[in-house]
């Protein structure tokens, strides 16, 4: 008997292993940083090295409720692609290649990544 | 194999160049924290001392430019894998370039600007 295929490609009844998180999060993550991260980060860049009080404007606009929330994804997403990069990097030289390590690196990468984020989160309010 | 305008360039550079760009992204990242645990914080006068330092600038600027080369074959991946029609994966992949390449102009320009 033969079963059809392909086998499931609902991606919202696709049950995700831990690993596949990691990775398709590392994915959304890193376009996340391209769209919205890199561009911010130039414009914030640009302001802070400005003349006068340029510095203290950015803090101000820093400040607003809505931009922290923005900064506070966006380090969310460059921490989970930082976590999941080295995880991918030990991964290519066989480091954690068994399926419970792989499990439990994986489980390691989205809990450092949340809490150094809630860290950022504490620093920014 | 059929080889076609934008795909793949089907060998282990990108793969490596990927990894390569990320190391030193990820060094220059451990560079901001070890300024920042050794100072206690980074305030204004640190933060505009470190780029008024040209060796600062450059390790900038290299970040900057292995960011473009990373950002580009993920993003290259992406459309790769998502965007079947050619002609629309290939603009959005030129589209990807010309970003790319004005945003490392734009972080030389800042860096250095004259103040």
């Amino acid at each position: 008997m033969t079963r059809p295929r392909p086998v499931y490609l609902n991606l919202v009844r696709i049950r995700l292993p831990l690993p596949g998180l990691v990775s398709i999060l590392h994915r959304i993550s890193g376009a996340a940083l391209f769209l919205i991260g890199i561009p911010l980060l130039l414009l914030g860049l640009e302001r802070s090295l400005g003349t006068g009080d340029a510095f203290a404007s950015l803090r101000t606009v820093l400040a607003q409720p809505l931009v922290k929330l923005v900064a506070l994804g966006l380090a969310w997403a460059y921490l989970h692609h930082f976590c999941a990069g080295i995880r991918f990097l030990l991964l290519d030289v066989h480091r954690g290649i068994e399926l419970l390590q792989a499990r439990r690196s994986s489980v390691i990468v989205l809990v450092v990544s949340l809490a150094l984020t809630v860290l950022v989160g504490v620093r920014l309010w | 194999m059929k080889r076609v305008l934008v795909g793949a360039h089907y060998g282990l550079k990108d793969w490596v160049a990927q990894r390569i760009t990320a190391v030193l992204m990820a060094v220059y990242t451990l560079l901001w924290v070890v300024i920042a645990v050794i100072h206690g914080g980074i305030d204004q006068a640190l933060w505009q001392a470190l780029f008024a330092n040209a060796a600062f600038r450059v390790a900038t600027l290299l970040f900057g430019l292995a960011l473009l080369w990373h950002a580009w074959i993920g993003m290259r991946d992406i459309w790769m894998d998502y965007i079947a029609s050619t002609a629309l994966r290939f603009s959005l992949e030129v589209l990807t370039v010309v970003v790319l390449v004005g945003y490392a102009v734009w972080l030389a320009a800042i860096l250095w600007a004259p103040r």
